[in-house]
């Protein structure tokens, strides 16, 4: 049973040699094996790669590492297919990237490395990152483990399944308008979207570049804090990432909780859409945060109604850039034309699937000549708006709480031709993405009937993890919600 | 602008797209419904904002211009479709 152990739990067996990180690791490839094949978290893994990097995992801790130096010491961690690990295979789950083989390590990559980490396995998404129900990836659907006729969420689908269904330890995955926290909150895990600049994107395929960040997908908020210090930090690769020092993440959840914490709960998220069993959960997490000593007060986030529009085009500008590298020129799939033209065009259109083709046509749209400053220009100062209203709440309160998402996870099919119903599911964790600031997810209950987590939205201020952590900790060692894992009938 | 301004296959062509003439009117029935949602952002007067690019708190990042090593030629080719003599093969450009 080790593969249901956390990460502290992992590394706290694997120092005292009661287990070692093969068996770990072995435990994982095992428990992919039984269930994989009902919920497709997983693209691909090598599993003579991951034993062999386990066995140098066991040979360190042998000759005396220690998990203060090397934290991931051991510990097997699955990555979202968008992000890249020297000799592994990327796809960002399109036909576009062919058979890719990464030539570099993603600067993640590199510190998950350094600090020790088993890196194995390619986890399946929403084709680059495009969706919130993993119903995208070109590659079939991944499905709730806590119900596999239902989507887990997305874009980061894979990663959260991974980690619900005790595949995998952790998972990174990436978040542009809540593909972190979404699925987190469907498949009932801790999902982390940090601060803008605060982790490094270098060796990330881009989608849209002012708003994408990576993080950690983890069963417990002292994991996701382990996690974060990690792949934290400045580096001169990456020009978005700041120079602000990284804190010891873990050691914040020790000091005192949430009391005297100053909690704002927005208006504009309680209102019509929000499922009746989120609502209840939520307001039920609320009243559990007042009985740890919080201060509940209502804010406004008056722009709220805007987001999403913001996001369909600032979020479609920049990925329609960033993704007119893949032109079948330098890597990938080609499809061949007689003249260049030809060949950007039928590469393009057979190697992308349709959501990546409609977010490409209207981000070219929204840039193109004549109807920039109608729409992209408009976004950028409505965006501004938006961040304003975020940092006028945070001069009164200290975190932001919200539903993560307004209803439980839906029927796979339920909204895949319908991107406009599509869209509206992020409504509560697009804001974070735009304004810049941090969030996470944590599980808050269950819905009745059938029963599927229901996740809740904690956001902070710029920079501010360590304040998120540390109320994410407190209300999870006050709930029984994260220790509600899955059980396969299969 | 009017929505029905929106012309699939031009925009499409801009982006280097080849789409069947299905996807140009599910693609264009689509788009239509999320540009109509779009519109409402015509409600608010932002006349006296200025438009915010990205969130973070950095401005003119520079580094020393200096020589580093960059990737080899063979990692740079290991995945292009077609190559020769080191490099990249394209359709003739040039007439």
């Amino acid at each position: 049973m080790l593969h249901r152990l956390t990460v502290s739990e992992l590394t706290a067996k694997l120092a005292q040699r009661q287990a070692s990180a093969r068996e770990a690791t072995q435990a994982c490839l095992d428990q992919i094996e039984r269930v994989d094949p009902q919920i497709h978290a997983f693209l691909s893994y090598d599993r003579a790669d991951a034993l062999a990097q386990a066995d140098a995992a066991d040979a360190a801790l042998a000759s005396g590492s220690k998990h203060t130096e090397r934290p991931l010491l051991g510990v097997p961690i699955a990555l979202k297919d968008l992000l890249a690990v020297r000799g592994q295979p990327l796809g960002c789950a399109s036909k576009i990237l062919g058979g890719f083989v990464s030539p570099y390590d993603a600067t993640v990559v590199e510190k998950l490395k350094a600090a020790g980490a088993v890196i194995f396995g390619r986890l399946n998404m929403d084709e680059f990152a495009m969706g919130s129900s993993t119903e995208n990836s070109a590659f079939g659907a991944t499905r709730n483990p806590w119900d596999t006729s239902r989507i887990p969420g997305g874009s980061s689908g894979g990663s959260a399944a991974a980690v619900a269904a005790d595949e995998c330890f952790a998972t990174l995955g990436s978040d542009t308008g809540g593909s972190i926290r979404q699925p987190a909150a469907l498949c009932g895990v801790v999902g982390l979207k940090p601060t803008y600049g605060r982790v490094s994107r270098y060796g990330l395929v881009a989608f849209a570049s002012s708003l994408d960040q990576i993080g950690p997908f983890t069963k417990t908020v002292r994991d996701a804090a382990l996690l974060l210090e990690v792949i934290s930090g400045r580096d001169p690769r990456d020009s978005t990432s700041v120079p602000e020092p990284v804190p010891v993440y873990a050691s914040a959840l020790a000091e005192g909780g949430v009391k005297g914490m100053k909690l704002g709960l927005p208006k504009e998220y309680m209102v019509g859409g929000l499922d009746r069993e989120v609502s209840s959960a939520v307001t039920a997490a609320v009243r559990q945060f007042e009985k740890l000593g919080a201060e509940i007060t209502e804010i406004s986030l008056p722009h709220t109604e805007y987001a999403v529009a913001v996001y369909y085009i600032v979020a479609t500008a920049e990925a329609s850039a960033n993704l007119a590298r893949f032109d079948g020129v330098r890597y990938g799939l080609r499809v061949d034309g007689p003249t260049p033209y030809d060949l950007y065009c039928r590469t393009r259109g057979a190697g992308f699937g349709a959501e990546v083709k409609r977010r490409i046509i209207l981000g070219t749209y929204v840039l193109s000549s004549g109807y920039y400053d109608a729409y992209y220009l408009r976004a950028q100062k409505v965006r501004t708006l938006i961040r304003q209203d975020f940092l006028k709440a945070f001069e009164k309160v200290d975190l932001i709480v919200t539903p993560t998402s307004p209803t439980a996870a839906f029927k796979v099919g339920e909204k895949s031709d319908d991107p406009m119903q599509m869209y509206l599911s992020d409504i509560f964790t697009i804001s974070c993405n735009l304004a810049g600031i941090c969030g996470v997810s944590i599980p808050c209950g269950f819905t009745a009937q059938p029963k599927l987590p229901i996740g809740l939205q904690l956001l902070g201020k710029p920079f501010g993890e360590e304040a998120l952590l540390k109320a994410a900790h407190a209300y999870e060692q006050a709930t029984p919600w994260h220790r509600e894992r899955v059980e396969f009938g299969f | 602008m009017a929505v029905s301004d929106f012309n699939v296959h031009y925009v499409a062509d801009l982006a280097r797209l080849a789409l069947t003439a299905e996807e140009e009117q599910k693609f264009g029935a689509q788009l239509g419904q999320v540009l109509g949602y779009i519109e409402k952002l015509r409600q608010l007067d932002v006349s006296q904002v200025d438009p915010t690019a990205h969130a973070v708190p950095l401005v003119n990042v520079t580094r020393p211009d200096a020589v580093a090593e960059s990737m080899n030629n063979d990692d740079a080719l290991r995945n292009a479709p077609a190559q020769a003599n080191g490099l990249f093969l394209v359709p003739k450009i040039v007439e």
